[in-house]
């Protein structure tokens, strides 16, 4: 049984790896085939531009990481720049998500135990993912200007972890609305009939029921912790993070036009690292993932 | 001094909703149930029966009358786990193996884990599942899945069981040994029963008294005492067996017609 395991595992893997491969060749005939100009019809252009400023060969964008990150200087390369900024924008990212989750977690708790609470709560629950991103990032930012919690002081950094974590709760809350809730009734009035407070039926039933409707609630909540991280560190003008590199390179495009997509791979890694983690948690509570009773 | 019944109820009426969609579920139920009695409630879809296990089991709370359990109010043998319950599905918990499923309403008795697993493998092996102790439910078939509910239902020694159609999923092979099974756990026990089921052969088969119910609104209409000498195999095929059920039928026959499921 383990060895089926580890043969789709690899054979998951193989497919990974050949997506990847066919995307590259996807970019490199797409610069083979459509000349430098685009294709046009009439004069609205119909098929972008396929020139070495809007399309870098997969080559020079590889090179790019290797290079000096200030020309003939004798600083770092461009790949431990964006090593740097990953750790340090992953680290934001991973504390937002820890916000949101248990955020996420306790609304979702809160909307289980009180109905009055879901009918009350849900609507705005849904309405705060409406209100854009970018909108908000600038808000957070001036509210907390010289806000000190405690003896701690409210650091910039905070500001993007904060709108990180409102990005991550919305699918944990959701998720584990539906997860809490999920127990048929068979299982509830059982555990009614046992007299189980509603601590001990949390623990006993809801909780392990929601894990199958958390870990993808999580994965999402990962993946959101990230956007919102980089989002909020371009928007605020963070220093140090990916969302800031981005920046910074696309300003030395008209120079160097691969250096636009190191940090955009760059997030991508960091994105697939969060969902990865999240993934391990997933092997790890294996044995909650609910299969159908043959009843 | 005898023990007290195990069941008692006095002018039972339930009705769900108010103003004029009130239904009326049930009505004037008096009914007695001693120590160590096996009793069936069988009646048409819609007769409230399920609803009066659900009162007794204090699921519900009637609109009139009064329950006692183990001379006990209702909700008071509730909280005391005074009954056992199983339910058509097993309900089992996927994530716990065989044994953790049985040992759960002792875990939240606050029985230490030793204990609990001593009494666990005592039950599962009363229901002829001590190998499978370390399966999970998926991995066992639906008869066997009722068996754990059977034994998690009993893991309280409860002086009562309360059973809502536990076989009714079954098909006839497995149903039949099923109730063989019940019979000799009863006997072991000496738990009281109250049995829901739709079926006939299987009320007389396994109870003492037969309690045949008719809908709108839901209310007691016979009680026929099933005297039966042994309840063995045999029994399936012999006269007094089919005399019961004859007159079992005719109970129902007598106050219902066939009618739409609710």
């Amino acid at each position: 049984m383990t060895k089926r395991i580890r043969a789709t595992q690899v054979r998951r893997g193989a497919m990974l790896l050949i997506a990847l491969v066919v995307l590259a060749g996807c970019w490199e005939l797409y610069k083979l085939v459509i000349p430098d100009d685009g294709v046009k019809l009439g004069s609205s252009l119909i098929l972008p531009r396929s020139d070495d400023a809007s399309m870098p060969h997969l080559s020079e964008i590889f090179k790019v990481f290797g290079q000096q990150e200030v020309a003939g200087g004798s600083g770092g390369t461009v790949l431990s720049s964006v090593i740097n900024a990953l750790w340090y924008s992953l680290r934001l990212a991973a504390a937002g998500f820890a916000v949101g989750v248990a955020i996420g977690f306790l609304l979702a708790l809160a909307m289980q135990r009180l109905r009055i609470v879901e009918r009350a709560l849900l609507p705005y629950v849904v309405l705060s993912q409406t209100i854009p991103l970018i909108a908000l990032a600038p808000l957070v930012y001036g509210w907390s200007g010289n806000l000190s919690l405690f003896g701690l002081e409210w650091k910039p950094w905070m500001s993007v972890s904060v709108i990180a974590a409102y990005l991550a709760f919305f699918p944990v809350a959701i998720g584990a609305l539906r997860g809490l809730a999920s127990p048929p009734p068979v299982q509830t009035e059982l555990l009614a009939c046992y007299a189980a407070s509603w601590w001990q039926t949390l623990l006993h039933l809801r909780l392990p029921a929601s894990i199958p409707y958390l870990i993808p609630a999580l994965k999402l909540a990962a993946a959101a912790a990230v956007v919102g991280t980089i989002v909020a560190e371009i928007s605020i003008g963070l220093q140090g993070g990916i969302g800031r590199l981005i920046i910074t390179y696309a300003q030395q495009a008209t120079g160097d036009p691969a250096r636009v997509y190191a940090p955009i791979i760059g997030a991508a890694v960091m994105g697939l690292v969060a969902v990865g983690l999240i993934s391990l948690l997933d092997v790890a509570l294996r044995r909650y993932h609910t299969q159908e009773a043959t009843v | 001094m005898s023990a007290p019944a195990a069941v008692t109820l006095e002018a039972i009426g339930k009705r769900f909703g108010d103003g004029p969609g009130a239904v009326q579920a049930l009505t004037g139920i008096d009914l007695t149930v001693g120590a160590g009695e096996f009793v069936s409630l069988i009646g048409p879809s819609g007769c409230g029966k399920s609803t009066l296990l659900r009162i007794v089991a204090n699921l519900i709370e009637p609109t009139e009358g009064s329950v006692q359990v183990n001379g006990k109010p209702a909700r008071r043998a509730r909280l005391d786990q005074d009954y056992g319950i199983a339910f058509q599905q097993a309900g089992l918990l996927e994530w716990r193996t065989v044994q953790g499923n049985v040992e759960l309403p002792l875990a939240l008795h606050g029985l230490d884990r030793g204990a609990r697993r001593a009494q666990a493998l005592e039950l599962l092996d009363l229901v002829g599942l001590a190998d499978f102790a370390g399966h999970r439910p998926s991995q066992l078939s639906g008869g066997m899945q009722q068996r754990v509910a059977i034994a998690r239902a009993l893991a309280r020694r409860p002086a009562l069981l309360l059973m809502d159609e536990p076989f009714g999923a079954l098909d006839e092979m497995t149903r039949e040994r099923m109730q063989s099974e019940l019979i000799r756990i009863c006997a072991e026990t000496g738990a009281a029963v109250v049995f829901v089921t739709h079926s006939i052969p299987e009320a007389v088969f396994l109870s003492q008294r037969v309690v045949v119910m008719s809908p709108r609104p839901g209310r007691i209409t016979h009680v026929v005492d099933i005297p039966l000498t042994a309840r063995d195999e045999d029994t399936r095929e012999a006269e007094e067996f089919f005399g019961a059920i004859t007159e079992v039928r005719e109970a129902l026959r007598g106050r219902t017609k066939v009618e739409d499921e609710p």
